[in-house]
């Protein structure tokens, strides 16, 4: 069945018998080396699948032949993470005994609680803060420097652990603003009074007489979390009204509404949820923000 | 043109008859052993000296010893992978500076294309690793089981004792020298003596071992084994230079008009009316890919040359010219049949612009090599969150420089801060005061840097935009070099340009 051999007149060669636009190609022979190699890789291949598993094979259900070397990819996985995970615990013992302070000035041990602190952050706390930590109105933003609970490491630590309003863990930070109209305690027109004072803080009352009415009000009931001249107060996780920050928002009918049904926001208490390493990690990360207070001597 | 066009696939279709008892050629062809024969003369004594100087440079420079101070190897030259630094005497390269690397393979490959348009293989011929390490171990072969004719004989004798010791003999030393081959690679990626302690008491890392070991395997089995194979087969360049040769670059060529026609000649008989070729076969006894030059420029010649000199011993010997074969350009011959003088023409249209690419390449490596500068710094801006509002109305900025110290010493770096007034600079857990950051010798710092704008700055027209052009620069307390980088401060835009 095969065709004559078509020759090439110059060199006597056999073609491939293609011809493109009157280009052959010679048919030269392969030299035998090349042959040998690819008898090689098919040797090799049946050697790949005895040492590693290879074929799907029927017994009774399917399985695998599994290879000699008992080698699997999946256990392959989890002894690096198991190493990666080893690795890790050296660090994590260190932070787990050492002070906040002492981690702070431990250039290794701060930059590796730095980067875990702000991979921790990004897994659990940027659904809420933002994966910036820039916030959303009533979820604060912890790059600056206006803290409700206060901004040192212990502060930090000490929400992070134990949460806001989490009713679960003993030690959360529990007060909160009351809905004043909504509790029956002020009118509306008393509302609107304090407001106009609030607004005063950051002179920005636009009816002064309300907001004179308004100094009363605030004297009597606000002045106990906010104090007298409205900066706030840590322990209660009472607002500094003075500032330009505002959690839920500064304008005239925000503070009506803050002040008239109430606010309380709940934070999740970590403790028991996160390792207490990556806790540490994570107060460290946020107090290098750019806001993190240092304790008053 | 397509109905020209004929495959495999329409056989039935085929114009010409079968053939009965049309041999079909074999499918595979095995290789013809090649005895290059011993050769003197000025192109044999060429290589000689080219494999010296090439084997010598090779084997010696990792030895070579560079003082760089206490902070840097002292190697003259060294690939440092773990470190990520490439050194080359002087010249010391980072990671992010790979084009100077790429520049120098450039070069090369520049230089090559020139060379190979002047005149023909001559890297095949002279300078490739797989041609100076075959001669080596053609040596090898001579030395241990003699010339030509004796190798000959022995292959086809049988297995004696000698024969067995020859060959293994010869094989050994094969195995030695692809063993130095491939240790003297690995000092080029560590500190030369003391890898080499630690290769002969056995701690080296297995990486050191490895490729020692695939280096002796790919020197044995190529320049032992494989050798013009390589250079037929699997080496693409001798593609590539066809592309480059024209009608004046010289190539290792024969003669015709004055070699043929050739026959056998005895002593005393008349030259007239013969060629000088006394088809003595000289040539293709010495030629290292076993073909006859006399056949016309072929792909497998490598322009090794020797065929020249074996045929410059027999023109001596017979007393005809030297010279029947010789470095000739194609357009020559042509020449001389029409009557004319042979013209060398090294300056042509090509030549010049490989120059031309040579001189660029060279002039603007050279250029970034002699400014380049021990002090580097990039900076990244903060994009989430873009800007910080603060308590007082002032807002924040966060940026991320980096600074790349390629001196040997500690330095001392003041941060300053341009182009809009009023900011402050502040670091998270700086150590010391916030503007002054330590960088190791050799080494690269990231530093955080928080930079704030006083609120009434913030509300002036200079912040309107809500973006401001400034600059961050570092200066180096001793010796005042200086770094920069601009970059932008944001804030608020102001409420009449929202609205506009
Ligand atoms: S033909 Fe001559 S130049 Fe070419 S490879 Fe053989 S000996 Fe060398
Ligand atoms: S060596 Fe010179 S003379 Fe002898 S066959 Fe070759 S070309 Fe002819």
């Amino acid at each position: 069945m095969s065709d004559a051999p078509k020759r090439d007149e110059l060199t006597g060669v056999e073609t491939t018998g293609h011809d493109w636009d009157g280009i052959t190609e010679l048919d030269n022979p392969l030299p035998k080396w090349w042959l040998y190699i690819f008898y090689a890789c098919i040797g090799l291949s049946v050697l790949g699948w005895i040492w590693y598993p290879s074929w799907p094979v029927w017994m009774g259900e399917w399985t695998y032949l599994k290879g000699v070397a008992g080698f699997s990819k999946r256990a392959e996985v989890s002894r690096e993470l198991a190493e990666i995970e080893a690795g890790r615990e050296v660090y994590f013992k260190q932070i787990r005994a050492q002070s906040l302070e002492d981690i702070r000035t431990d250039p290794e041990l701060l930059q590796v609680s730095l980067a875990g602190g702000a991979a921790a952050f990004g897994d659990n706390c940027a659904p809420c803060h933002g994966s910036g930590a820039q916030g959303f109105a009533g979820f604060p933003n912890l790059n600056d420097d206006a803290w409700l609970w206060g901004g040192t490491l212990d502060d930090i630590h000490t929400t992070l652990r134990h949460g806001i309003r989490w009713e679960a863990d003993m030690d959360t930070r529990l007060s909160m603003m009351q809905g004043y109209l909504k509790d029956g305690i002020l009118s509306r027109s008393e509302v609107s009074d304090v407001v106009q004072y609030v607004l005063g803080f950051s002179g920005r009352e636009d009816d002064n007489e309300a907001a004179r009415r308004g100094a009363t009000t605030f004297a009597e009931i606000c002045s106990a979390c906010h104090m007298e001249d409205g900066t706030g107060m840590h322990e209660l996780g009472a607002p500094d009204l003075t500032d330009a920050i505002w959690l839920y928002g500064g304008d005239k009918d925000t503070i009506y509404e803050t002040v008239a049904n109430g606010r309380g926001g709940v934070m999740p208490a970590w403790a028991g949820r996160l390792d207490d390493a990556t806790i540490k990690q994570l107060a460290l990360y946020v107090h290098s923000l750019g806001g993190g207070e240092e304790p008053q001597p | 043109m397509t109905a020209s066009i004929t495959s495999g696939h329409n056989k039935a279709k085929a114009p010409e008859p079968p053939q009965p008892g049309g041999e079909e050629g074999p499918l595979y062809q095995s290789r013809v052993k090649i005895y290059p024969k011993r050769v003197s003369g000025t192109f044999r004594n060429l290589k000689w000296l080219v494999m010296i100087v090439t084997l010598g440079v090779y084997y010696v420079t990792p030895w070579l010893r560079w003082d760089r101070g206490a902070t840097a190897p002292d190697q003259a030259v060294l690939l440092d992978l773990p470190h990520r630094r490439f050194y080359f005497f002087f010249i010391e390269i980072w990671p992010q500076e790979v084009y100077y690397l790429t520049g120098l393979l450039i070069l090369a490959a520049l230089l090559l294309f020139l060379f190979t348009s002047l005149f023909g293989r001559v890297w095949c011929g002279y300078a490739c690793p797989q041609t100076v390490w075959t001669d080596l171990f053609i040596w090898v072969e001579r030395l241990v089981q003699g010339d030509r004719n004796k190798r000959m004989k022995l292959d086809k004798s049988p297995w004696t004792a000698t024969k067995i010791a020859k060959k293994s003999l010869t094989h050994f030393i094969w195995l030695v020298l692809s063993v130095a081959t491939g240790g003297a690679w690995v000092f080029y990626f560590a500190d030369a003596p003391s890898l080499m302690t630690g290769l002969l008491t056995g701690e080296a890392p297995l990486a050191a071992y490895l490729a020692i070991a695939g280096l002796t395997f790919t020197t044995y089995s190529l320049g032992g084994l494989m050798r013009e194979q390589v250079c037929t087969y699997m080496c693409p360049w001798p593609r590539i230079q066809g592309a480059m040769f024209d009608a004046d670059t010289f190539l290792v060529s024969y003669k015709p008009d004055r070699g043929e026609p050739r026959g056998p000649h005895k002593k005393g008989e008349s030259w007239d009316g013969r060629g000088d070729c006394i088809d003595c076969q000289a040539c293709v006894a010495v030629c290292p890919v076993g073909i006859d030059i006399r056949n016309g420029p072929q792909l497998e010649c490598i322009q090794c040359a020797l065929c020249i000199d074996a045929c410059n011993e027999i023109m001596d010997k017979i007393d005809r010219p030297r010279g029947l074969i010789d470095y000739e350009t194609l357009a020559m011959p042509d020449a001389r049949a029409k009557g004319e003088k042979p013209k060398i023409r090294l300056v042509r249209g090509r030549t010049i612009i490989y120059s031309l690419s040579i001189l660029l390449t060279a002039a603007v490596m050279g250029y970034g090599l002699l400014t380049r500068g021990d002090l580097e710094m990039s900076v990244l801006r903060d994009r989430n969150p873009l800007f910080v509002p603060l308590s007082d109305g002032s807002v924040r900025n966060g940026y991320t420089i980096k600074i790349l110290n390629k001196a040997h010493e500690t330095r001392n770096f003041s941060i300053e801060l341009s182009g809009m007034e009023g900011l402050a600079l502040s670091r998270p857990n700086a150590v010391d005061s916030p503007d002054r950051v330590t960088v190791a010798p050799d080494d690269v710092q990231s530093v955080r840097l928080y930079v704030t704008a006083p609120a009434d700055i913030v509300r002036s027209p200079v912040l309107a935009d809500g973006e401001k052009a400034i600059n961050i620069a570092i200066r180096d307390m001793e010796s005042g070099a200086v770094a920069s980088r601009n970059t932008v401060f944001r804030g608020p835009q102001s409420r009449s340009q929202g609205r506009r």
